[in-house]
């Protein structure tokens, strides 16, 4: 049985260790392809300055890789040592896109960063840039799996329960693939990464040409990054509106966390700008509302309405009802595979299979589930709203932001004035951490958003989880902990230093050549 | 046969190519990696074993991704059952594994002679543990592991930590070991000159002695262990649960396919043959065939391995009946069928660009290169 606060803690984990690996991955995705066009200017033009800004951009571009491959391990084995009910209830469909990412994405990107590092002097021009090209894609491909697996979390599609193997299965690889939750999060998600380069490249240009110093590499590095970041920023606000329109049809209750719907309303819907979210009270304290707009924003016209928790509550309470006696079958077919009066239960509730699951946390036998307990069930397929509420407003805030930020930039730029703006060059220095905090808010948005379920309406979280014991996880959390921050603070100082050093540092060799240690040890050369 | 039992068992022998796969190439930038601080005494020496596996760690590693990217669509209730079962090992795993990335990304940034010599401690064990711990876990295969399923098929492991480190799995652990480090050097060999090369031919040689030591008392060990033989079942190519078979023990049972088909002793004879060729190859200075051969005693051994287990996959020793097999820990027809086809498409092409790869950066690597060349390691 599933101890709850070994769910909380797995939890704990999986978001802070997927939440670290995100810190990383969007400025791979993005940056990869600004190498890409770099190399571009450099093979068309034959301009030595831009093999030099290519070179400079790729040594930050690696000590981000390294990190982001070397967490992103983390992320593989979590699934299995973690959320081992989850791997072997979805593993049939979920499985297939991660090893799909393998074979046609870090194949590829792996492969090739070693020749985009070492290949310089061995490869002709040409094909060195068709290197830092497949680098690039490979490293798109494998957020356009990753993403894929992950809309099947937010939008299960293309799947069925097969009571055969009590397990979910594929139904029909296209769906999976082609579902509108998986491309709208795909391309919000990886322009999310190049909007991340964008201001990253655009920053420490700035502060280069503040200090007035690399005044040539920094200029070209400014002009390119914030041409390709007005247009991402657009691109991932356009986007990220198409996924809040089919998310909020799939997820009616992640889009009523996002907006602290308590209370059904008539169309035109007002739009809660601020709010102070209370699950306690079930309302919103210190509301500031916009007229009309969130029947706008969500459903693209005036008359539109948004199921608001209250009724979403009530949907819920009656498909548990409906949900208990699938369970029931279920457990019947487990011990006698066949029953035919069991199946044909089964199938008559297979819907609600998942809300069925819900109550068990309350009372491990469904057929004795009191109404106290499905009540409680029901109040529990709503996330919590003011984390929801608030990530998802910093993240808007964030991107307009970063909107207004890239278009002024392209305007100074054009006209050659950004050099003397120097209070906006020391604005661009401080805008680089927000892109990043803008991708870690979304995450925040699209999994909490999703709770209680791994899979939405399908698998609730509670009982994903490994049937660990406390200590096992608190021995993990502490690893992760006492690692990840030796990691994070290795990398920022190494980034920090290769930025202070700029493009013209060099490797460094040891000046002696013979490892101190390794003389205290004795060993003589032969 | 049916065409689902089939797909079971293409995605078996897949899973073998993948796991060998797996230990050649990963296991060769781990044995370099645990050989770093003998073969390389100065720093240069050290960064010139690291600049011959530099361009293709990276690469090389994805093969582990891929292994368990793989073991999860193919078997997701041994991906599931395994990783959490063996939570505390899979943890000193990955985060031994972790250290890998950084340590060759950043080791030569600085020049502080302390901060070069934690990263190559930090490689050292990054190429030691996980090598252990891959053939540990094939050890554990072979007695059982103590898990059982309730009827939803949520898992619980009733086992401890340190269960899972006992004599035979310890043996397990140090043939891999010795695996990788006849591959890790035979790659010093095949990219450095001189003293390196000599050192490195030493190591090769012993670890190649090792290896035929340790497989061979394996063999002896499993003809007398208690094995688990299948009972009733619902079949090959049938969907099931596995809570629908019976399983018994018996001792000398891992032989049984061995019996039943003679044919098989080709398999650790193989991995006998790999070896010892690879120890004459290595001695006779022949790196690049000792590689080579090297690569052929993985395929036995992990055959080896494969072939007494068969149809099982992880049998379980508190509830035997339970145990994981080929057939009821598999994925669906259809996702099996779309994975063959996409390991078809992209297995060949991953297998003719790394190809690419390695003869682009062919050759030795010359320690004046490497401290001249900025990008190196």
């Amino acid at each position: 049985m599933h101890d709850i606060n070994v769910v909380d803690l797995s939890r704990l984990q999986f978001a802070l260790t997927a939440l670290y690996h995100f810190l990383f991955v969007p400025l791979t995705l993005g940056l990869s392809f600004l190498l890409a066009a770099m190399e571009t200017v450099y093979v068309t033009t034959g301009k030595e300055i831009y093999r030099k800004i290519t070179q400079f951009w790729g040594k930050l571009f690696l000590i981000n890789f390294a990190i982001g491959v070397a967490t992103g391990l983390t992320m593989e084995f979590e699934f299995g040592t973690n959320w081992s009910f989850y791997s072997s209830f979805v593993g049939d469909i979920f499985g297939a896109p991660l090893a799909i990412e393998g074979l046609m994405a870090f194949f590829l990107e792996a492969t090739f960063i070693g020749l985009m590092v070492f290949g310089w002097e061995r490869l002709k021009r040409g094909q060195h840039l068709a290197v830092t090209y497949l680098v690039a894609f490979g490293s798109n491909f494998s957020a356009l799996w990753i993403l894929i697996a992950n809309s099947f979390m937010q939008t299960p599609e293309g799947a069925h329960f097969n009571p055969v193997t009590m397990r979910m299965e594929l139904t029909s690889l296209s769906d999976l693939i082609f579902s509108h939750d998986a491309q709208a999060k795909f391309v919000h998600t990886s322009i999310a990464g190049y909007v991340t380069a964008a201001v990253f490249v655009a920053g420490i240009s700035a502060w280069y040409m503040l200090k007035n110093r690399h005044t040539d590499l920094a200029r070209r590095s400014f002009r390119m990054a914030v041409l390709f970041g007005v247009l991402a920023t657009a691109g991932v606000i356009t986007l990220g509106d198409a996924l809040g329109f089919i998310g909020g049809q799939a997820q009616p209750t992640k889009l009523a966390a996002m907006e602290g719907l308590w209370k059904t309303e008539q169309a035109p819907m007002p739009f809660n700008l601020i709010a102070f979210p209370s699950q306690k009270d079930q309302t919103n304290h210190g509301e500031v509302q916009v007229p009309y707009a969130l029947s706008l924003l969500v459903t693209h016209s005036v008359d539109g309405t948004v199921p608001a928790i209250d009724a979403l509550e009530q949907e819920a309470t009656q498909r548990i009802k409906d949900g208990i006696p699938a369970v029931e079958a279920l457990q019947t077919l487990s011990a006698k595979p066949g029953d035919v009066a069991a199946l044909d239960q089964f199938k008559a509730h297979e819907k609600d299979l998942g809300y069925g699951f819900l109550v068990q946390r309350y009372a491990p036998d469904v057929s004795k589930a009191t109404p106290a307990e499905i009540a409680t069930a029901a109040r529990d397929t709503i996330p919590q709203v003011a984390p929801v509420f608030w990530s998802f407003r910093a993240m808007v805030a964030m991107g307009l932001a970063m909107l207004a930020y890239f278009v002024l930039a392209v305007i100074y730029t054009m006209r050659n004035r950004v050099e003397r703006k120097r209070w906006f060059l020391k604005l661009a220095v401080w805008m680089i951490p927000v892109p990043f905090l803008a991708c870690e808010t979304g995450w925040l948005v699209a999994e909490l958003g999703r709770q209680p379920w791994t899979v939405y309406g399908v698998l609730p979280t509670w009982m994903s989880a490994s049937t660990h014991s406390v200590g096992y996880m608190i021995f993990s959390l502490v690893g992760f902990v006492a690692l990840y921050t030796v990691f994070i603070v290795i990398e920022m100082y190494l980034m920090v230093r290769a930025i202070r050093r700029g493009p013209d540092d060099h490797a460094v060799t040891l000046p002696h050549d013979t490892l101190h240690a390794d003389r205290l040890a004795g060993y003589a050369e032969g | 046969m049916e065409l689902y039992a089939s797909l079971q068992v293409i995605w078996w022998l897949l899973l073998g190519v993948l796991l060998i796969g797996l230990a050649v190439m990963v296991g060769m930038d781990m044995g370099v990696g645990t050989i770093l601080r003998y073969v390389g005494r100065t720093d240069t020496e050290r960064r010139v074993a690291l600049n011959i596996i530099g361009p293709h760690w990276e690469g090389n590693q994805v093969w582990f991704v891929l292994g368990g990217g793989a073991v999860f669509a193919a078997f997701p209730l041994i991906y599931a059952t395994a990783f959490s079962g063996f939570y505390v090992v899979m943890l000193l795993l990955l985060w031994s594994m972790i250290m890998r990335p950084l340590g060759f990304e950043y080791r030569s940034k600085l020049a502080s002679q302390g901060w070069r010599n934690m990263w190559d401690w930090a490689l050292f064990i990054s190429g030691f543990v996980p090598m252990v711990v891959f053939g540990a876990a094939f050890g554990n295969l072979f007695r059982g592991v103590p898990f059982h399923f309730d009827w939803s098929l949520t898992s619980t492991y009733t086992g401890s930590f340190l269960g899972l480190l006992n004599p035979f799995a310890i043996l397990c652990g140090l043939l891999s070991l010795s695996l990788s480090v006849f591959m890790g050097a035979v790659t010093v060999m095949n990219g450095a000159e001189d003293v390196m090369f000599t050192r490195a031919r030493g190591l090769a040689r012993s670890a190649a002695i090792a290896a035929i030591v340790l497989f061979a008392v394996g063999g002896f060990w499993v003809h007398g262990m208690t094995g688990y033989v299948m009972g009733s079942n619902p079949g090959a190519g049938v969907p099931q649960t596995p809570l629908q078979q019976t399983v018994t023990q018996a001792a000398g049972a891992w032989f049984a396919n061995f019996h039943a088909h003679p044919a098989l002793w080709l398999v650790p004879a193989i991995g006998f043959a790999g070896l010892l060729l690879g120890l004459l190859a290595a001695s006779a200075r022949r790196s690049h065939l000792a590689w080579w051969l090297g690569a052929l005693a993985w395929l036995g051994v992990i055959g080896t391995a494969g072939v007494a287990l068969f149809p099982f996959l992880l049998p379980s020793s508190s509830v035997p009946a339970q145990s994981l097999t080929v057939w009821n820990a598999s994925s669906s027809k259809l996702t099996l069928t779309w994975m063959v086809g996409f390991a078809v498409v992209f297995v060949p092409l991953i297998l003719w660009y790394t190809s690419w790869a390695f003869y682009v950066m062919r050759g030795k690597v010359k320690a004046a290169d490497v401290v001249a060349d900025e990008h190196a390691y």
